[in-house]
């Protein structure tokens, strides 16, 4: 059964709509990555998601069940099976806690005070690789990365069975991320840990995600198998967006599709397709909305999309 | 007069603990020219954020200069008073914090900040107001009359982001130290705020300190790089040279772990086996050792000492002395 099935999730903050209906599924154990713009709502999603923003319209079922608007005592047991990781690492831990009072939180909010916390403390840190006296520190006495692995191993701590990563290895240095997504593969292999996971890391997509979805401008633009979308990607954004990669490489020569214009305006959205004005490749039919359609599992929201092969 | 703007010499800084004193840097030497980009890279937890709070002395209260020297236009910066330090950061140098939250005050509007910012400026408050919307619109924030009077939580990540690169780029530094400006942006921002940055070192003449796990775009932007491992330098030289013909097995392997090199799924990721070093109680000879495959003899007793290569080009590594790799 499917573990996470949002259904045309709306947020609005005042006049503004932030997310316009948003739509996607995650199996259990599935990685699915949310990929797309900066400011275009990813982690909204996963906080309205979570209970932790508000979601005026639409559905999310947690295990057949109804989440959204639930209140804080009907979503307590289901804290133990979804997990949520920060966008930032050092502002989510709170300062006077020490890292062992931290990750061994989870299990004292679900009242497992008789497990060994030390000994929990010890595991889960080895499990994020930070030495065991470690547990001793407060959150400002880590670097950024080291933060970042503190929140892993507290999302890790109940073994949920389904973890809301909001850019997870943002700031780690690429063997200790390397030593992250293993973990994750790992779990995801012998629990069956499903996870959505954001990020701007678009190798890091390439490697762990099954399934990703495009966001722009509060709404999916185009989701489908990951490879897929690398080898083939149809909407105009996520080609773009894949073209613009940096190599890790000083003589890359990178052909890249620039965007034109600004970021669009939330307050004053583009009439049309809402990604025309800057669209290299729009064609007059896109001043009509384009609908989300849907073929072989590749949803694609464009009147005018690229053809297979084109960007190759 | 040479063109150094910031020079580094024999910097050592540890951190009081209760397990004893850690020692974060180590004897780090390296220069930054005017009107150059230098990148450093690094293990998480190497001191890259250390080395630059000390540079800013924005350090925490446990922090304890040991020994060296930090010079800034020639001067150097340990002896300078608090109030001669201030004035330096919101003029000459301009610091992009790796959270953007260390820059944000939760309890004022961006616009109040950014207008806080230019209190040196004579200008009226309306054409403070009006640079203040250009600059964020520069960072590619959408109606940025309008969002100057929100809240910084009511940005998103990246935003928040950029508008620390907006608030730091005001002031049209001499240097402009960036502590992973651009970990919350997608691809095509990231982009564009590279591109912003050039433009500005060219345009003023700016040099840049820039901090990135994201090999790709210390590829990309920078001219020089120095390399980082447990508290030291362990190489630096030209950004070509750092990539292509590394000296300095911690370099190779880090660059062969980037996932950017692998174009079809890996199951498992490349990494770095075995632990970084405990800087309380620091091993004989090369820091490096424990995790090298290519160890001598000599690098359990011996610290390989930072030695020029050729032009430009550094790398503290045994493997590079024939007399004892011979
Ligand atoms: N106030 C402090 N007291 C004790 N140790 C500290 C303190 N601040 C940092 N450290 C330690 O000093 C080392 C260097 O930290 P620093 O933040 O400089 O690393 P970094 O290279 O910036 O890492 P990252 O890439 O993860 O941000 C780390 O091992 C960290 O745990
Ligand atoms: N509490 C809030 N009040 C008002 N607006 C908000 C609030 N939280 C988010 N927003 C706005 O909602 C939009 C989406 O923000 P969100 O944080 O979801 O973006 P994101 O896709 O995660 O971006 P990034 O990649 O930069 O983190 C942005 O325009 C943001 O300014
Ligand atoms: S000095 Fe020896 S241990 Fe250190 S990096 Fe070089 S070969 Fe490896
Ligand atoms: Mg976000
Ligand atoms: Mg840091």
């Amino acid at each position: 059964m499917t573990l996470l099935d949002v259904k045309n999730l709306h947020t609005s903050y005042g006049k503004v709509d932030v997310l316009a209906g948003v739509s996607f599924e995650v199996e259990p154990g599935e990685t699915y990555a949310l990929v797309g713009e900066s400011g275009s709502g990813k982690t909204t999603v996963i906080r309205a998601i979570a209970g932790l923003a508000p979601a005026q319209q639409g559905s999310v079922k947690f295990d057949g069940r109804e989440i959204r608007g639930a209140s804080e005592r009907e979503l307590r047991p289901l804290r133990k099976d979804i997990a949520m990781m920060f966008q930032d690492p050092v502002g989510s831990l709170s300062p006077r806690l020490t890292i062992r009072s931290l990750i061994t939180e989870p299990y004292r909010i679900q009242g497992m005070r008789q497990r060994d916390l030390d000994a929990e403390a010890k595991r889960l840190l080895e499990m994020v690789n930070l030495p065991a006296h470690f547990a001793d520190r407060y959150p400002y006495q880590l670097s950024g990365g080291q933060a970042r692995r503190v929140g892993v191993a507290r999302a890790l701590a109940l073994e949920p069975k389904l973890i809301l990563a909001d850019e997870p290895t943002a700031g780690l240095d690429v063997s200790v991320q390397g030593e992250l997504l293993n973990l994750m593969n790992d779990l995801r292999e012998r629990l069956g840990l499903a996870m959505v996971i954001i990020t701007h890391n678009l190798n890091v997509v390439r490697h762990v995600a099954d399934r990703m979805g495009i966001m722009y401008l509060g709404r999916l633009v185009e989701e489908g198998d990951t490879e897929t979308i690398f080898a083939d990607p149809r909407h105009p954004y996520t080609h773009c967006l894949l073209s613009a990669n940096p190599e890790p490489d000083p003589d890359a020569r990178l052909e890249r599709i620039a965007l034109k214009g600004e970021p669009p305006s939330l307050l004053k959205r583009p009439q049309g397709c809402e990604f025309r004005e800057r669209c290299p490749f729009a064609k007059p039919i896109c001043t009509t909305v384009p609908p989300w359609e849907v073929e072989n599992g590749h949803g694609l929201r464009c009147l005018s999309p690229m053809k297979a092969g084109q960007a190759a | 007069m040479s063109d150094t703007l910031l020079q580094i010499d024999n910097l050592g800084v540890d951190y009081e603990t209760a397990r004893g004193d850690l020692k974060a840097l180590r004897d780090i030497t390296f220069d930054v020219n005017r009107g150059e980009i230098v990148g450093i890279v690094g293990e998480s937890g190497c001191g890259k954020s250390t080395l630059i709070s000390s540079i800013l002395r924005l350090t925490a209260p446990n922090t304890r200069f040991r020994q060296g020297e930090i010079r800034f236009k020639g001067q150097d910066l340990l002896p300078l008073s608090e109030r001669r330090m201030r004035a330096l950061r919101g003029e000459d140098i301009s610091i992009v914090f790796q959270d953007p939250m260390q820059t944000h005050n939760p309890v004022l509007t961006i616009g109040q900040q950014m207008l806080d910012i230019q209190h040196r400026s004579k200008a009226s408050k309306a054409e403070k107001r009006a640079r203040a919307a250009k600059m964020l619109g520069a960072v590619g924030i959408p109606d940025p009359e309008a969002r100057l009077d929100q809240f910084p939580h009511e940005f998103s990540g990246g935003m928040r982001q950029r508008i620390a690169i907006a608030m730091a780029l005001m002031s049209e530094p001499d240097l402009l130290i960036a502590d992973e400006p651009t970990t919350a942006l997608d691809a095509t921002l990231e982009v564009q705020i590279i591109e912003r940055l050039q433009e500005l070192q060219q345009q003023f003449d700016c040099a840049i300190l820039f901090i990135s796990h994201h090999l790709g775009v210390i590829a990309e932007l920078c001219d020089r790089v120095v390399v980082m491992y447990a508290g030291a330098v362990i190489e630096s030289g030209d950004v070509r040279e750092i990539f292509h013909n590394p000296k300095h097995p911690y370099t190779r392997r880090l660059i062969d772990c980037d996932p950017g090199h692998i174009k079809t799924r890996a199951r498992v990721l490349p990494t770095i086996p075995g632990e970084v070093p405990d800087l309380a109680n620091l091993p004989e000879g090369c820091i490096f050792r424990d995790r090298c495959d290519q160890a001598l003899p000599c690098c359990a007793h011996q610290v390989p000492p930072l030695t020029q290569l050729q032009e430009g080009h550094r790398a503290a590594c045994w493997l590079n002395h024939e007399e004892v790799s011979a």
